[in-house]
């Protein structure tokens, strides 16, 4: 239990959270048709005969959507139900040509399962918390209305029609927006380690049904609200926040909470009401007539779990365990797939893991803020990364040139090491070298040789600068203090 | 040279073949009695073309030395299969003017074994009906009439009727048919013709307008068992299109007849002796009876219990399956659409939905939305499976100690246009024999046995093991060997 509460006049409510995630499955063809899943394609450019429902037209299984719904199941521990079925869900709309959504009812394909919230002082989430998945189902995706293509009439594009979606249904165990953005940010994680969603939220790839309720701390759960196809994390939360406060402001006022479906305004920040109960649509589910059932054998099961890759808890527990890399760090290269795909490949190419972390964290992730890149399109490759790691491990550079080598891998995509040898930019420990510029400096500033002498020992670091400026950076900073220490208090 | 058009569809293939006729000769033929007997009914679609295109292939084929299983043959094609190019409607005015362009998974196995098709087939609107007479296009006139001196016009039973009539007056040789509780047994027996519904998923159902899709199943009928057994063959194999298709070989049915039934056992069921059955029909079956043993077969009394559930549950299962799967015709994609000024989206859905279905595809939405709809769905559609495999479940008891089926096909002969549109209920008990089957996705084939007193044809089902369409065709050859069935309606077109 989180301490988030809404302070009421009546005193502090509870909020109580589930959210239904949509989303989009990865595969090159839809759910039952074999249409391209491909976005941005113009409209009506990937539709079948299945999709635009003609007559006679029949669904066919995608076994592919099927595979990846069962191995999203197994990466969050869920059971995976070897007998499922497709029910159809009726409805009459626009976007959807069959008149009915192909969705799992009763036999969902995925049951209960668990996704673990890491502790984060950030989110106020002071212990790893343990979300509950209550299922989760296929079912094909609608299509769009587009509503701004002509004064009088609305457009039909139906490329989205048919498309795979898994329906991710979380037991109400989130009790404040903090948690469910957390809870959405981990699923989202998981998914695009699995591959099975790129979990691109701004392309519609994952899309929340939001349920909230709120209740006095001991009370029974109170009635719920769910608003419907909110589309980003902030937005989910925001909504949450909105709702939230929006119940508790009508319960005082006396009112009651109206089971409904909702609408968040993203402009406005809030929601509204969409439809209540009461005209709810009776969408007179059934099993499809069209389809048998979905069983599925040991083999299918096998290779399904053969080909999950290291999940982000394993792997994070494997960082900071073996490896030595700290939990902060260690968290945030497992948080996302791309980043943890990165560093392993940073490794391979002979990093060492503490000081790979190290610098993927702090100087690659600056770079690539600045630069306003992911790390997908980092223009310093994990092996160039590793090259310029070995080079300070081997003392060819020390860490200032290190920084400066780096700044010019950014802007030319040149190896490290070539660059070293063009530019010179090699760090120097020869002694000899450097105790002729140690004399230079210290003749040179006199006055400030004494003033150190008679203990002002503060002195030092002006000693080191200006000897390391001397010498263009390239000194072996630890040579520089051994022999400036000589030279001084010798 | 005989008529062509009295020709079956073996005989047509193999006197093509010897070089007795060409293709084109055979099509001509069936054209020109197509064209002759229009006053039926029986097409919607009239394909002359389409027929001669098959035949002048067929005849180029030949030279060369080629033929297809069926090449030679023009067949008739219901309207409920999708035509490339042609307009398939399924007798609702909601699909008119609609011209797939895609072929069906059955046509176009029968063109590719190098049919050729006449016309497409008159039939009871979305293949809901019992006479034909819920056709957006008229009905289909039966080229039957009774001997009693009126020449009150008779139905060709339904839904397949148009296909039962066009070969009973011999417009074609054979044609598609499909059959959810009876469509293709009913107006074969009603025509003095044989037809056979296979096991559930023996024909791929890609391309077929779906009235009811957990029992919808293509199948032949034609003059008689061979012809059922050669077409069948052709339209039978597995469909990847069709999830529900059966992933097994398909048989050679003709080479396998054979009207020996020694060590077959003949289960006669007790309870499809119903109240007020004709005398005349009851005399038939024990004929049947008889003839089964004379073909070496043992008889044996079962029970199939919950028979009397079969048609309540059918008329709650296809209704509701129908009731989604019509959901499509919406007027947004194709077929008829009524846009009234100022319409909204739910406007154009009603008033499209309103003016298109005819009122017996109206009356089986509403049954369908109604048993589907929240706090009914127990009561009528849960229950309703129940039974289903209580039925699936007397069937498998049966067969411990039997091999197969024999009952009639239908409780009446053939009756009037118009006796019985008035009570939905009385039309639905036409079925009551062969829904079961249906019911259990069973093999079932009406086959002529004899007359009515009123001359009018009456028929034998049979039912059989799933998959053993060979057993089915097997006692429907003994039956038609020992019926001698020769009647034909008098040509009075």
């Amino acid at each position: 239990m989180s301490d988030y509460r809404i302070q009421g006049a009546t005193g502090d409510w509870e909020v109580v959270i589930g959210l239904e995630v949509h989303a989009q499955v990865t595969s090159n063809a839809k759910l039952f048709s074999g249409a391209s899943t491909k976005f941005g394609a113009e409209p009506n450019q990937n539709v079948s005969l299945v999709d635009a429902a003609m007559p006679g037209m029949l669904p066919v299984p995608n076994r592919e959507c099927i595979r990846q719904a069962v191995r999203t199941g197994m990466a969050i521990d869920a059971q995976i139900n070897t007998w499922s079925r497709f029910d159809r869900k009726n409805y009459f709309y626009a976007d959807l040509p069959q008149g009915y959504q192909i969705s799992q009812l009763y036999h969902p394909l995925v049951g209960e399962g668990a996704i673990t919230l890491d502790a984060d002082e950030k989110t106020g989430i002071t212990e790893p918390k343990r979300i509950g998945i209550e299922r989760i189902h296929v079912e094909q995706d609608a299509g769009k209305l587009m509503h701004d293509q002509h004064p009088t009439r609305s457009y039909v594009d139906l490329n989205r029609c048919g498309v795979a979606l898994m329906e991710i249904v979380s037991q109400p165990d989130m009790t404040s927006p903090a948690e469910a953005g957390a809870y959405l940010r981990k699923l989202r994680s998981i998914l695009r380690y699995v591959g099975s969603c790129d979990g691109n939220m701004e392309e519609g790839s994952m899309r929340a049904d939001v349920n909230v309720s709120v209740r006095k701390a001991g009370q029974p759960l109170g009635t719920r609200t769910e608003t419907k196809n909110v589309n980003s994390v902030r937005f989910v939360m925001q909504a949450i926040e909105h709702e939230a406060n929006r119940q508790v402001d009508v319960l005082e006022s006396g009112g009651r909470i109206v089971q409904e479906t909702r609408l968040f305004d993203p402009d406005k920040g809030e929601t509204r009401s969409m439809r209540s109960k009461e005209d709810a649509h009776d969408y007179r589910y059934f099993p499809d007539p069209d389809l048998l059932p979905l069983e599925l054998d040991e083999a299918f099961l096998d290779e399904c779990r053969a080909s999950l890759p290291e999940l982000p808890d394993a792997k994070r527990a494997r960082y900071t365990g073996s490896l030595g890399i700290s939990a902060y760090a260690a968290s945030v290269i497992t948080a996302d797939v791309e980043t943890a795909r990165w560093f392993e490949a940073l490794l391979a190419a002979g990093a060492d893991p503490k000081a790979g972390a190290n610098w993927l964290t702090s100087e690659l992730f600056g770079a690539l803020n600045r630069l306003g890149k992911e790390i997908s399109d980092s223009p310093v490759s994990p092996e160039q990364g590793a090259q310029l790691l070995g080079l300070v491990a081997d003392g060819t550079l020390s860490g200032s040139l290190a920084k400066q080598v780096f700044e010019i891998m950014l802007e030319t995509g040149d190896d490290p090491a070539s660059i070293v040898e063009e530019r010179g930019m090699k760090q120097t420990s020869d002694t000899g070298a450097i105790d002729a510029v140690i004399a230079e400096v210290l003749a040179a500033n006199a006055d400030k040789v004494a003033e150190y002498r008679s203990g002002k020992d503060k002195l030092f670091g002006f000693f080191v600068g200006q000897t390391m400026k001397a010498m263009a950076g390239k000194a072996n900073p630890g040579v520089v203090n051994d022999l400036l220490k000589k030279a001084l208090d010798g | 040279m005989s008529d062509l058009t009295d020709f079956t569809v073996a005989q047509l293939r193999d006197g093509f073949r010897k070089g007795d006729f060409s293709a084109r000769e055979a099509a001509d033929a069936f054209i020109g009695a197509v064209e002759a007997g229009r006053v039926l009914n029986a097409f919607i679609v009239e394909t002359p073309e389409h027929a001669i295109a098959a035949a002048e292939a067929a005849d180029r084929g030949r030279a060369s030395g080629e033929f297809g299983a069926l090449s030679g043959v023009p067949l008739g094609i219901k309207d409920l299969f999708c035509t490339e190019g042609y307009q398939t409607t399924a007798a609702s005015h909601i699909l008119e003017g609609f011209k797939p362009t895609y072929e069906s998974t059955v046509t176009a196995r029968l063109f590719g074994a190098g049919a050729g098709m006449l016309g497409k087939l008159n039939m009871d609107q979305f293949a809901m009906g019992s006479s034909n007479e819920t056709s957006a296009f008229g009905n289909v006139i039966s080229p039957w009439r009774r001997r009693d001196g009126g020449n009150a016009a008779l139905a060709p039973g339904g839904s397949s009727g148009g296909s039962s009539a066009a070969i009973a007056a011999r417009l074609v040789p054979a044609a598609t048919g499909t059959d959810t509780g009876g469509s293709i047994r009913q107006p074969a027996a009603f025509t003095g013709i044989s037809g056979i519904k296979p096991t559930y998923g023996r024909c791929s159902r890609w391309g077929i307008v779906a009235f009811a899709s957990s029992l919808d199943q293509a199948g032949p009928m034609a003059r008689d068992v061979r012809d059922c057994a050669l077409l069948l063959e052709v339209m039978s194999g597995f469909d990847p299109k069709d999830s529900t298709s059966l992933d097994i070989p398909v048989p050679k049915w003709e080479a396998g007849l054979s009207s020996d039934l020694k060590g077959k056992r003949v289960g006669i069921p007790k309870e499809y002796r119903v109240d007020g059955m004709p005398e005349e029909i009851e005399a038939l079956w024990q004929q049947g009876i008889a003839w089964m043993k004379d073909a070496g077969a043992e008889i044996v009394d079962v029970s199939l219990p919950h028979t009397k559930y079969a048609l309540p549950a059918y008329y709650i299962i296809a209704p509701a399956e129908a009731s989604s799967n019509l959901a499509r015709y919406d007027g947004v994609r194709y077929g008829q659409r009524e846009l009234p000024d100022g319409a909204g989206l739910q406007d154009m859905y009603a008033a499209t939905r309103a003016a298109g279905f005819g009122a017996e595809v109206k009356r089986r939405i509403m049954i369908g939305t109604y048993v589907l709809s929240a706090g009914y769905y127990d009561a009528y559609y849960t229950q309703a499976q129940k039974v289903r495999a209580l039925i699936v479940r007397d069937f498998e008891q049966a067969w411990e100690r039997c091999d197969l089926l024999l009952t009639p096909t239908a409780p009446s002969a053939a009756f009037a246009l118009g006796e019985k549109q008035a009570d939905p209920i009385a039309m639905y008990l036409n079925d009551v024999f062969t829904v079961p089957a249906s019911l259990a996705g069973l093999p079932g084939m009406s086959v002529p046995a004899g007359l009515d007193a009123h001359g009018l044809p009456l028929g034998l089902q049979i039912i059989g093991k799933p998959l053993d369409e060979q057993g089915v065709l097997n006692a429907g050859l003994a039956i038609e060997e020992r019926a001698g069935f020769t009647a034909r309606a008098e040509r009075w077109w």
